[in-house]
């Protein structure tokens, strides 16, 4: 059985009142990815930094690899996790080599580990060269080497993307997918929401430090009930005139608009007809998803917000 | 390799390459030799002046320099990380609070420290190539020994500052305002005080007020083993009953202890 990482049982942090994040329940398995979604202020950098140890909860339970992350006994553990801080600036006046030599080195590893870490994000070149001199890419290849050091078992990476091209980012991709079949547990927060559907097992929308929804992207299509979208090809005609296929068809988007559960009844139909040659079928994005959940999510939040000015002394 | 031994030895670098300490240790070294040599221009004679008043001379100017120096190294040790993220970074890795800033004062202590021995040490080395080597140690010993504590002293200060404030320009205006308060503005009032009112501190108690500034502490030091006919201002009336030289050390070792002692404390409290 696999073993979990990572888990959050109502898990909450408030600064002087301020719920920054409210009973948060989540459970990491090894070797699994989570995307971690929500607009900035949602709570995304607070779940990390519990789930770090360098805060600790104001309320529920917070396990890492078995163990409270604030503890003493987490305190072997901080090796075997990387982080990526959203917007870190390095020493400006160390060379790109210096600085990984650095923080390898607080990890227990040596100078050659730094080098090897830079070959992998593609630094090598500029290894020698100050950080002041580096591109907003690589000073974010930069902070992944650094995340990346001694191979962690859980990687925690807030808006790992940014500022890298579309190589880079296909290249960071890869090696997330590669440290995933290593074993290692993934928590990847973004804005960036396209493009990173294929690389996690499952999403986590936060909004206002509330957990809005949680599972696999399947699951949480289901849950919205969110159509998938079917264009077919030379046959616009017959699908108005079809009785179960007009339910559907969308006069504006010229496309048929069904849910999860027709998918395949409607796609059946739509090959009975011989002029069709072509379709293309696409499920709701992530950024739909999003959407869905953020969208239902504002009406609510103005609700509570009114409840909760007066019963302030719960 | 131990972990407060990486962060020293980053911090030290840090100074080296950001020519901090060529710089100090070049103004230390011109102006201790100038004072040793050119310090008796201003009675009218050129040569090399007396041990004690060289001594006087010195402490009168390390006293505002080593100070303000030890502040301009350290004030944005923490903010300044704060600032760039670097510091949440490294408190997730497998270092303490404690650990982080006990490596930034050995490596940015170490720094002052070397750069005031050589520093004062050049023109140390050239007194005593003229005048004997057993004239000149015991003096210089004590000289650049208490101006080292008063460096680190000032050192652990910034860090309290830099851990108190949660921006670089605040620590900046901070560091200024301490530094302005204990070189000049405590001496002044002090003095004030002891012409505008009769009787009201004794001798005794003037002494102990004194030692409530680091930087009098490291005048007092100084002042107490030279011939008092150097010495004018309100220094002069403490020396005949100042404490010992050793009880002065004592108090200027806790005057590095204690502040860095709350830093940890305030660094262990804060939330990042």
């Amino acid at each position: 059985m696999k073993e979990n990482v990572v888990t959050l049982k109502g898990a909450g942090k408030s600064y002087d009142n301020v719920d920054a994040l409210k009973s948060i329940d989540l459970v990491l398995p090894e070797g699994e990815v989570l995307g971690l979604f929500g607009h900035n202020g949602a709570g995304k950098t607070t779940m990390m930094k519990l789930i770090l140890g360098v805060i600790s909860a104001s309320e529920g339970d917070v396990s890492v690899f078995g163990v409270t992350p604030t503890s003493q006994e987490a305190w072997h553990m901080r090796s075997q996790i990387g982080y990526l801080p959203e917007n870190v600036s390095f020493y400006e006046h160390l060379t790109g080599l210096e600085v990984l030599t650095y923080f390898t080195r607080l990890k227990g590893y040596n100078k050659q580990d730094a080098l090897a870490l830079l070959e992998q994000v593609g630094l090598s070149h500029a290894h020698n060269r100050q950080v002041k001199t580096y591109s907003k890419g690589m000073r974010q290849r930069l902070g992944l080497a650094q995340a990346f050091i001694g191979n962690p078992k859980l990687l925690l990476l807030d808006e790992p993307t940014v500022g890298l091209d579309p190589i880079a980012t296909n290249e960071f991709y890869q090696t997330v997918d590669q440290l995933k079949t290593h074993g290692a547990s993934i928590i990847l927060c973004s804005h960036v929401l396209p493009g990173v559907e294929q690389h996690i097992d499952r999403a986590m929308i936060l909004s206002q430090g509330k957990q809005l929804a949680i599972g696999s992207l399947a699951d949480l299509r289901a849950q919205a009930e969110l159509q998938v979208s079917i264009k077919p090809q030379g046959v616009n005609g017959a699908v108005v005139e079809d009785s179960i296929l007009s339910k559907y068809w969308s006069e504006e988007q010229k496309m048929l608009l069904v849910p999860e559960s027709a998918k395949v009844t409607v796609l059946r139909k739509l090959l009975e007809h011989e002029a069709l040659n072509d379709v293309s079928i696409s499920p709701a994005t992530l950024t739909q998803l999003y959407q869905h959940y953020i969208g239902q999510e504002q009406p609510n939040h103005i609700l509570r917000e009114s409840k909760s000015t007066g019963g302030s002394n719960e | 390799m131990n972990k407060v031994f990486i962060v020293a030895n980053k911090e030290f670098h840090d100074g080296l390459r950001n020519r901090w300490f060529v710089s100090i240790t070049l103004i230390f070294a011109v102006l201790s030799l100038g004072l040793s040599y050119y310090g008796t221009v201003v009675s009218g004679s050129i040569g090399v002046a007396s041990l004690s008043s060289t001594i006087a001379s010195l402490a009168s100017l390390a006293v505002f320099l080593i100070p303000l120096i030890a502040l301009l190294v350290s004030y944005d040790s923490f903010v300044g990380e704060q600032e760039s993220g670097t510091l949440l970074l490294l408190l997730t890795y497998p270092i303490s609070k404690t650990q982080l800033l006990i490596g930034k004062f050995v490596g940015q202590g170490g720094i002052i420290a070397l750069a005031t021995l050589l520093g004062f040490g050049t023109s140390a080395a050239l007194l005593s190539y003229q005048q004997g080597i057993e004239n000149v140690a015991p003096a210089f010993t004590l000289f650049i020994s208490s101006a080292i504590l008063l460096g680190l002293s000032f050192t652990a200060l910034a860090y309290l500052i830099s851990l108190l404030v949660n921006e670089k320009s605040k620590a900046a205006g901070l560091a200024l305002v301490l530094w302005f308060f204990f070189a000049l503005v405590f001496d002044l009032a002090l003095l004030a005080v002891l012409v505008g009112t009769e009787d009201v501190i004794s001798q005794h108690g003037l002494t102990y007020i004194m030692l409530l500034n680091p930087a009098d502490v490291f005048r007092l030091v100084n002042f107490a083993a030279l011939d008092a006919t150097d010495v004018n201002g309100v220094l002069a009336m403490t020396i005949q009953t100042s404490a010992s030289p050793a009880q002065l050390f004592v108090t200027l070792l806790l005057w590095v202890i204690m502040p860095l002692t709350i830093a940890n404390f305030i660094f262990k409290k804060s939330k990042i």
